[in-house]
Formats: C-alpha cells, sequence, structure tokens
C-alpha cells in the first residue's frame, strides 16, 4: 500500500469553549478520491482549513508523504503540493480566462525594465491546459464573467493542477451547480484522480459523491463516525449514516403523513 | 463545450461587436461627436488652425498626464483626491527651494518629486493599513496638503505666490524637459509644405508642439503597456476586480496600491514642474479641482467606478475631451461658465454609456 499524500491523525481543533474537530483521522491515497460527508455545522469547514493550513490542530499530527509536518500558513501548504479550491474560486470575473490562469503566478519574458507578461504564453497554455481537461473554451481572453458556474469551478481546478497539486482539496465544488455542470466538474475530478492526483472532495451532496469517490468519511458533530470504502457501503447507507437514519426515516414518514393529510382537516 | 464540435451557443461575433465592447468605445464616440459639434458650431473660429489645435491639445495634455496613472489606480479600485492639492504642493516645492533657498532648479525639481512620491506612498499606507476607503483617506489629504501648502508658503514667503523661476530656470539641464517646444524642426517642415499656416511675417503660426504633449502621450502608452502587458497590470486588474480572490492568489496587493498612490503623487509632480517652469511661477492654489477633472476624463475613458475594467488610451480620449470643449466654448464665444455643466453632464452620459457596453463585453462572447 502506498503512503499517504496527506494524513491526519487523531486531530482535535477547539475554539475557545467549542469543539469543532475531535480526534479525526483522515487521508487521502495517490490517485484516490476521498470524500468528507457532513451535515452543515459537522466541522467539514474546520477540517478543510486545518487540512490547508489556515488552522493549525489543537491535538495530533499532520504527515505530507509520510512525514510529520507544522503549517505555519496556507502558502506554506501550497507550497508542498496541496491545493485548495474554495468556493470562492478566487476567480476575477471581469478578468480574462488566461489572466485569471497566471494571475500571481504570472509567466514573464524580457528583461528588465522591459520584462512583460508573457500573454501569448499564458493565452495558449490556459488554451491548452483546458482543452486536455475536457473544457473547449471559446477564446482564452473572453471574461471569466461569461464562464458558467461548472466552467469556472474546472478553471479553478485545471490551475490548481497546471501549478503542481498533488493533493486537491475540493470544497464543495457541486453544491450551486446545476446537473449538467455538475457532470463536468465531476468528470475532471475522475481525470485528476487518473492522473494520479490524490482529491479530497467535500460535499453534502451523497449523490455527487458516490458516483466519483473511493472511500467516504463521514463527519458529525466535529467527529468522524467512520471511513468506509465505495465497494462496502450503498448510497443508502450513506445516505443513512449521513443524516442519522432513523432522523431520516422518522422525517419520511412524517412527509409521507403530510402528504395523505385531507386538505383543510 | 467537451468535444471538439462547434458549440452551438457560440455565435459568430462580428467585429462590430467586438468594437462594442471595448472599454474605450465611449471615449472614442464623444470625441468624434464633440469634433463634429464643434467643427460645425467653431469651424471658422480658428478652433480647428494648428494654433487652435495645439491649444486645446495643451490642456487635454496637462489633464491627460494627471489621467494616465489616476486610470491604473481607479482600475486597482481606488480614488486619489489629493492629485489637485499635491500639484499646488509640488510647485510650492518646486519654488522655495529655488527661490528661496537658492538651490538649482534640477535639484529642486528632484527634491519635489521624492517629496511628493513620499506622500503618495504615505496616502497609500494609509488606505492599505487601515483599510478605510481612499476616498476617505485621500479627502483628508486634499486638505491636509492644501492647508500645509498654504501654511508653508505663507510662512517662509509672507505671500502665497512664488514668482521669479524663469530667469532661475533658463540656463538649467532640466529645463527643456518640462517646458518648451519639440519637433520645432519637423513643424517649420510642415509649414513649408503649407501644411501649417504662416503668419504674416512668413514665421509658422506655431513654433514646434509643447513639451507636455509629449509627456501626455508617453504616459498614456507606459501606462496601457504596464496595464496590458505586464505582470503589474495584471495585479492591477486583481486588485480592483476581486481583491480577495488575488490576495489568495500571492498577489501583493498592498503593494501593487501602494506603487499606484505614489505613482499619482509623481504625476500630479510632473505636472506641476511643468506648469511652474511654463509660467515661471507657483501658487498655493494651483490645481485646485484637477482630482475631479482627472476622475472625470478617467471615467468618460470607460474605467469602471468600482474598479476591475478600464483603459489609459480611453483616459486619453477623456482628456482630448476635456480639452476640445473648454477651448471650443472659448473660441465659439460662449460664456465659460457653460463649461462645466456641459463636463458634467458629458460624465453622467459616458458613464451609462460605459455600463451598458460593459455589460454587453460580459454577456456577448
Amino acid at each position: 500500500m502506498s503512503t499517504p499524500l496527506i494524513e491526519l491523525k487523531s486531530v482535535s481543533k477547539y475554539f475557545g469553549s467549542v469543539i469543532a474537530l475531535k480526534d479525526v483521522t483522515f487521508d487521502v491515497l495517490p490517485g484516490e478520491v476521498h470524500c468528507l460527508l457532513g451535515d452543515n455545522g459537522a466541522g467539514k469547514s474546520t477540517l478543510i482549513k486545518t487540512l490547508s493550513g489556515v488552522h493549525t490542530p489543537d491535538a495530533g499530527e499532520i504527515f505530507v508523504g509520510g512525514k510529520s509536518m507544522r503549517f505555519g500558513s496556507p502558502r506554506e501548504t501550497l507550497n508542498n503540493g496541496i491545493a485548495t479550491v474554495y468556493q470562492d474560486l478566487a476567480l476575477v470575473p471581469l478578468m480574462s480566462v488566461a489572466r485569471n490562469f497566471f494571475l500571481g503566478r504570472e509567466p514573464q519574458r524580457g528583461v528588465w525594465p522591459l520584462q512583460q507578461f508573457d500573454i501569448d504564453y499564458a493565452n495558449a497554455t490556459a488554451y491548452r491546459e483546458l482543452r486536455d481537461m475536457g473544457i473547449e473554451l471559446r477564446d482564452p481572453e473572453q471574461p471569466v464573467g461569461t464562464l458558467s458556474g461548472g466552467e469556472r469551478q474546472c478553471l479553478a481546478i485545471a490551475r490548481a493542477i497546471h501549478f503542481g497539486a498533488k493533493v486537491l482539496i475540493l470544497d464543495e465544488p457541486t453544491s450551486a451547480l446545476g446537473v449538467h455542470q455538475a457532470s463536468i466538474v465531476l468528470k475532471l475530478i475522475v481525470q485528476s484522480k487518473a492522473r494520479g492526483i490524490g482529491v479530497i472532495f467535500i460535499s453534502h451532496n451523497v449523490h455527487h459523491a458516490y458516483v466519483v469517490g473511493d472511500r467516504f468519511t463521514i463527519l458529525k458533530r466535529g467527529r468522524s463516525v467512520g471511513t468506509h470504502s465505495v465497494n462496502e457501503i450503498s448510497r443508502d447507507q450513506l445516505l443513512n449514516l449521513m443524516a442519522g437514519g432513523k432522523e431520516l426515516v422518522d422525517l419520511e414518514a412524517e412527509i409521507e403523513r403530510l402528504k395523505h393529510a385531507k386538505p383543510g382537516v | 463545450m467537451t468535444s471538439n464540435k462547434q458549440d452551438e451557443r457560440i455565435r459568430q461575433v462580428s467585429f462590430l461587436g467586438r468594437l462594442l465592447s471595448r472599454p474605450e468605445l465611449g471615449a472614442v464616440a464623444g470625441t468624434i461627436l464633440v469634433f463634429v459639434f464643434f467643427a460645425i458650431v467653431a469651424g471658422g473660429s480658428g478652433l480647428f488652425s494648428a494654433k487652435g489645435i495645439i491649444n486645446f491639445l495643451e490642456v487635454s495634455a496637462q489633464l491627460g498626464i494627471l489621467a494616465a496613472p489616476v486610470t491604473l489606480l481607479m482600475i486597482a479600485g481606488e480614488f486619489d483626491l489629493s492629485v489637485g492639492s499635491m500639484i499646488g504642493f509640488a510647485g510650492i516645492a518646486i519654488a522655495i527651494p529655488a527661490v528661496f533657498w537658492g538651490w538649482p532648479i534640477w535639484a529642486s525639481i528632484i527634491f519635489a518629486f521624492v517629496l511628493c512620491g513620499s506622500i503618495g506612498a504615505l496616502n497609500g499606507l494609509a488606505v492599505v493599513k487601515t483599510g478605510l476607503p481612499s476616498f476617505i483617506v485621500t479627502l483628508g489629504s486634499l486638505f491636509m496638503l492644501r492647508g500645509l501648502t498654504l501654511g508653508i508658503t505663507r510662512g517662509v514667503t509672507g505671500r502665497t505666490q512664488v514668482s521669479g523661476i524663469h530667469q532661475l530656470a533658463a540656463n538649467d539641464p532640466l529645463n527643456s524637459l518640462f517646458s518648451g517646444q519639440v519637433f520645432s524642426g519637423f513643424i517649420s517642415f510642415l509649414s513649408d509644405l503649407g501644411l501649417v499656416a504662416k503668419r504674416s511675417d512668413g514665421l509658422p503660426s506655431i513654433t514646434g508642439i509643447p513639451v507636455s504633449i509629449t509627456w501626455w502621450i508617453i504616459l498614456t502608452l507606459v501606462c496601457t503597456w504596464l496595464l496590458t502587458r505586464t505582470r503589474f497590470g495584471n495585479w492591477t486588474f486583481a486588485a480592483g476586480g476581486e481583491a480577495n480572490a488575488a490576495r489568495n492568489l500571492g498577489v501583493p496587493v498592498a503593494r501593487t496600491k501602494i506603487t499606484l498612490f505614489v505613482m499619482t503623487a509623481l504625476a500630479a509632480t510632473l505636472f506641476a514642474a511643468i506648469q511652474v517652469l511654463v509660467t515661471g511661477s507657483a501658487d498655493t492654489l494651483r490645481g485646485t479641482q484637477k482630482e475631479f477633472e482627472a476622475i472625470i476624463a478617467v471615467v468618460i475613458g470607460g474605467t469602471l467606478l468600482t474598479g476591475g475594467y478600464g483603459s489609459a488610451i480611453g483616459a486619453m480620449f477623456g482628456a482630448l475631451i476635456f480639452g476640445v470643449v473648454q477651448m471650443g466654448i472659448f473660441y465659439t464665444g460662449i460664456d465659460t461658465d457653460w463649461f462645466k455643466l456641459f463636463m458634467g453632464a458629458m460624465m453622467v452620459i459616458a458613464v451609462l454609456f460605459n455600463s451598458y457596453v460593459r455589460n454587453r463585453a460580459m454577456r456577448s462572447r
């Protein structure tokens, strides 16, 4: 078995008296999609921020490539090949696709003081990288604001991969998207996996997660309620685990009763 | 979208359609409009003679020198309302050392550039560190700088004006950089060809192109290059478009903004240096309202007030409109009081038009 790209061992995080994470163990292997599932307030955001170096854990350890690490900043995490694509995507809508793709890491040519942003290279590279991932751009100079939600998500992911991400942390990449748009993103996740990238897919949508996931970890009230591999758990079981089986059954019964209630009674 | 076959949602965008999504469009259209208007109204008044053209270009150039860097700053999402006061301050910073302390003109000019550049950096630092809107911070600098200028000038000289720069500057190595004319030979060549009218004494009606016009064009080109062809330009767009995203991607947003505040301060100093050396004097009230005129030129030029979008070439046309209208009203003999009404209305119309163009740009492709 290969070494996990990143591994959390019994990690806890407290904010004052609030226990945001307690004894969470989580890892991702190369070429694997590990889904992190949980309802609102389950601690997903805290876990992402711990993985990406925004928070340092109060207890427990983080291993990167088998070595114990302590990240001081998100930049440091990024330099270790762990890229987080947040929901805001860090895109500038009024700027072109290519300019967004290289924002903060612009290719340059020429010598100072006549050093230029190599726009031709940027256009060509952004176009090629996105095409390789199955996104056919109309024009690399079109503003990001003209892209669809799915295309924007893909642009952010493609950018992270291009700049050497070995681990991709995707925060709810499909939650705001329609069916077709979400499928484009899911396809890109599978492609990233095929490239040997470890994907941490955070979602509360079991249907999306189940399509691409290899393993699933369910968080509930800051604790992990278990990690399951895709061939040992069904979609419904997963859904039950996530929502808390009994609560969901009760809810369904309640809805069923309301549906059959006579109007006016 | 996912295959190589033509996306059925792409429509062929015509050349005109592409043209219609440029930020400069409003300003170019406005320029044409204004030229046609004054060609009809003031055609015979000499507005479009060589002399008249130089006159309005000189007005435009002064404003354009400010507008070019102000465009960049506004694209980065910030205002600098202290530009006008900075002009007055810089003029005095050149004049007092030269006239009262016996410094050579070149040293006074360098002193003014360094001093005003530092104040620009302070403006930028104050905006970045406090997180307050630059509108408020530089509104403060607007008043503080004007007060400082008045206080220092009256304290040192007992008056509010310093004159006598002409004699001191006559043989200064930097004098020709900021005053006088260029391309004199070329103009007399044109006049020999009959393209430039001659006066009754046989000399051309204009003897050259004022150096300020050259500065205007150079600054516009440099700012355009910075904006569209350099990393710094990318950061400028990003700082105004989505500062948080830019920061998360490692763009030094604070440094970019501070640099831009320094640039507007230096442009104000350049404006002052030209004015002081051309007129031979400095006055504490110089540059009043120039900050707003610069913003008008920039906004007419298609730059978005909220940042993230714009063009220095557009601002150049904005400044050109300003110059043509100001001199056009003068040449037609209309009471110049009407000038401000016209410019204000022009700006509002330009903003409406530009927001239409921008919405188009975001949809059309």
